[in-house]
């Protein structure tokens, strides 16, 4: 049941990267990208009737670790309190960026609105980075599976590190990079013209950066946890894995040659769900590891709910998901097609 | 301050803030349904209009209504983690299919519902409208399920290493509790609804601006508030007192300030409790009445605060008796006014009658306290229980947020929903201003308020 819980949560989580990061990095890359205040509209319509349905894949992940591992929700949340706090901020500005924007006719109230939407897009994406990174290094759980982290540090790993330090930097970095480049290759997909084009134009570079990121990434985890590598030595088969990382990378960059957008993006879901699946493979079968002793731990067998529990919501969850791949096909099926100056959100 | 303290004044903030959004969009949802209904059967098209003035008004307070809800989830496990992780494996459960049912669904239609109308044929736009009314009201008989378990723990076994877990699932979803007070959470929704909706319909007549469209919302407005004031005084008000009266007595006695236990207890209409001297200072009371509503009959004896023991008072104490009062008092005026108001509108004389239609329109922010006031009720009478009976509140905080942090925290949201209260209220005075007829239907130049 623990290894059932564990994967379907992961998968959650990649639901909500894979699809709410594009549209993270569409608010990123705007300042960059628009060139024209119709560009702007172009860029916000085409994340517009799909942007929120993505973000509830974070409330429902939220609510499913919740009810699944109530101790791992209870430590990581306390112990991760004040960039917690910040995220929800940070999500709160963003969607009044995205859906106030349009309501008022000011060139001002616009432009304070475009810079809302751009920061807190770019800070969320620093966030989910150096969260995955700390999840991945480790915190400083004590005996009763609680721990408190300070935002701000030395920068050093170690026993006692803080939410930012030189590992979780280049989490966040990664992730910034990762998304813009998700983000780029979805307005390839969605716009055309100008637009299109600048998009394409990003998308080397940030591929670049993604690649070099990615190199970074494999020897700092290593640094920063030794034992990072355990599950995979222990079974090699799962070297597959980042393999597959690598091919997925080429592929973005091979089919971006090509011109074929969508198959870019395509493997740009790919990389980033293949790079959480590969970190969620050496996590397993720890939740949340300790940065001190191995037997603190969170484990998936100490945060597990009681088995009833587990067992109806195999039952609702299954339902609830299919009902909610159901509407993401409708809507994503109604709102298919370029996004131009003129043409509505539903075809109109 | 300590700690416990500062976490219970962020929640409360916090709840209450975002609770003045949701019950607007509940009770508001089914408002447009009616008038997607009549519109589709009498074919008027001021009803469609007046349908497309509303949704503009609904995705404004539906934006802000969601964004202060996503930190509600995240809080209990930030400040509220050893209760998070104590009880995760029951209330976790209907939080996550909140998610997985109700926020995916209001996602996927309410798009639809608001930019769609032109595709969809008018059958197909009032379902997805429909389907926003289920998904709202889904998403608040999830939470009404967690917090009845807080307040009347059910279908649920302690596990040896003393957590909690659902032993049955069934047994969860249909807690009494839960459904007294879920029928009276949503009559109490639409009870804003409709006083909303009659505000503006008043406004529009007295200014004589759009009057044609402010008597087609005082007409639904008031048939909507006349059901539902009725139906939360009787039976849902009634049922919901007399389930207190059994399960919760100390909650009970503390809202009706009964200090002494007593036979033919008299009901304290106004007064203020004297903790001190355990009486009610100035007190205006009629006597036998509550005996007479909490058992139906006037000699019934009515457990007071001297059978509970000191520590097991809510508290405070003198601020669950105002709610209380504040919420009942304002509840009767409501159900006064729209006897009032229903009568005048089926005599044909409620467009003409300024005696009534200034208080229909000054009226709406006083459901908006009354709700307010009903949940303080609940909230503070379970107190010092966070879940009633089995974990204390001050055993449910977080033990390693220094009450430093959380002081930050509260400040940050003050600060951040002012902001929201004064866009929320420019946005919608911009819509009520500019009137139901500049709305066109799904222009391109709509905003893309997809909530």
């Amino acid at each position: 049941m623990g290894f059932i819980w564990f994967w379907l949560v992961a998968i959650m989580i990649v639901a909500y990267v894979v699809l709410d990061g594009f549209d993270l990095g569409v608010g990123i890359l705007q300042p960059l990208l628009a060139q024209t205040e119709l560009d702007r509209q172009v860029m916000l319509r085409s994340i517009g009737p799909v942007w929120d349905g993505n973000e509830v894949w974070l409330i429902a992940g939220g609510g499913t670790l919740y009810f699944a591992f109530p101790l791992l929700y209870a430590s990581a949340f306390s112990g991760f309190y004040l960039a917690l706090m910040i995220v929800l901020w940070l999500l709160i500005l963003r969607a009044l960026a995205i859906e106030l924007r349009m309501q008022v006719e000011l060139n001002v109230w616009r432009t304070f609105f475009d810079g809302l939407f751009f920061l807190s897009s770019l800070l969320l994406a620093v966030f989910f980075g150096a969260a995955l990174a700390n999840v991945i290094r480790g915190v400083p759980l004590g005996e009763d599976g609680y721990f408190f982290l300070p935002l701000w540090t030395d920068w050093r790993t170690g026993s006692h590190p803080g939410i930012l330090d030189w590992y979780t930097l280049i989490g966040s970095l990664l992730a910034m990079a990762a998304l813009s480049l998700h983000g780029a290759l979805y307005l390839a997909v969605k716009t055309e013209g100008t637009l299109q084009q600048q998009s394409r134009a990003a998308v080397r570079r940030l591929w670049m950066a993604v690649l070099l990121l990615t190199f970074a990434g494999v020897p700092a985890t290593i640094m920063a946890r030794h034992d990072t590598l355990a599950n995979y030595y222990s079974s090699p088969v799962l070297f597959a894995i980042p393999v597959a990382v690598l091919l997925t990378l080429a592929g973005i960059i091979h089919y971006w040659r090509q011109q074929d957008d969508h198959k870019s993006f395509a493997c740009s879901c790919m990389y980033l769900g293949l790079m959480l699946i590969g970190a969620a493979v050496a996590l397993y079968p720890r939740l949340l590891p300790s940065s001190e002793d191995s037997a603190l731990d969170i484990t998936i067998s100490k945060a597990l709910s009681g088995p009833y529990t587990l067992r109806v919501g195999l039952v609702w969850w299954a339902f609830g998901m299919c009902l909610a791949v159901i509407y993401f096909v409708v809507v994503y099926r109604m709102f298919r097609g370029k996004i131009t100056a003129t043409r509505g959100e539903y075809g109109d | 301050m300590t700690e416990l303290v500062l976490d219970r004044i962020q929640f409360a903030f916090t709840i209450m803030y975002h609770y003045l959004f949701p019950q607007l969009t509940m009770g508001l949802a089914l408002l447009i349904v009616a008038l997607k209904t009549v519109a589709l059967r009498s074919k008027d098209e001021r009803y469609d209009q007046a349908a497309r003035f509303w949704s503009r008004i609904f995705a404004v307070n539906f934006l802000i209504g969601v964004v202060t809800g996503i930190p509600m989830e995240f809080q209990f496990g930030t400040n509220w983690s050893q209760f998070a992780r104590a009880t995760g494996g029951v209330i976790g459960q209907p939080l996550a299919m909140e998610g997985a049912f109700s926020f995916f669904l209001e996602s996927a239609f309410l798009g639809l519902f608001l930019f769609g109308e032109k595709r969809l044929s008018p059958l197909a736009h009032w379902a997805s409208a429909f389907m926003v009314l289920v998904g709202s009201w889904i998403s608040g008989f999830f939470i009404i399920v967690t917090n009845a378990w807080m307040q009347h723990p059910v279908a649920y076994r302690v596990l040896p290493n003393g957590l909690y877990e659902v032993t049955s699932f069934w047994g969860l979803l249909t807690n009494p509790w839960g459904l007294i007070q879920y029928a009276h959470n949503m009559s109490g929704a639409v009870v804003t609804g409709a006083f909303v909706m009659c505000a503006v319909g008043s406004f529009y007549v007295l200014e004589g601006r759009f009057a044609d469209y402010g008597k087609v919302f005082l007409r639904v407005g008031v048939i909507a508030g006349l059901l539902s004031c009725c139906a939360q005084i009787f039976p849902t008000g009634d049922l919901h007192g007399k389930y207190m009266a059994r399960h919760q007595p100390a909650a009970l006695a503390a809202m009706e300030g009964l200090f002494d236990t007593e036979r033919g207890a008299a009901i304290v209409l106004l007064g203020q409790p004297n903790q001190e001297q355990h009486t009610i200072d100035n007190p205006l009371a009629v006597n036998d009445v509550l005996s007479f509503l909490v058992y139906g009959t006037t000699k019934a004896e009515v457990t007071g605060l001297d059978k509970v023991p000191r520590d097991q008072w809510p508290e405070p104490l003198p601020l669950l008796f105002y709610s209380y009062h504040i919420m009942a008092g304002l509840g009767t005026y409501f159900a006064a006014l729209m006897v009032a108001a229903g009568f005048l509108l089926w005599r044909g004389r409620l467009f003409t009658n300024r005696w009534v239609l200034w208080p229909l329109m000054l009226s709406f922010p006083l459901p908006y306290i009354a709700n307010t006031a009903g949940w303080m009720t609940a909230e503070i009478g379970r107190q010092p229980w966070m879940v009633y009976g089995l974990v204390r509140t001050s055993e449910g905080y977080s033990k390693y947020v220094s009450s430093g942090n959380s002081l930050f925290t509260l400040l940050g949201f003050m600060g951040l929903y002012s902001v929201l209260s004064v866009l929320f209220i420019l946005l919608v005075y911009r819509i009520v201003q500019r009137g139901p007829e500049a709305i066109v239907t799904g222009s391109s130049s709509a905003p893309i308020t997809v909530a």
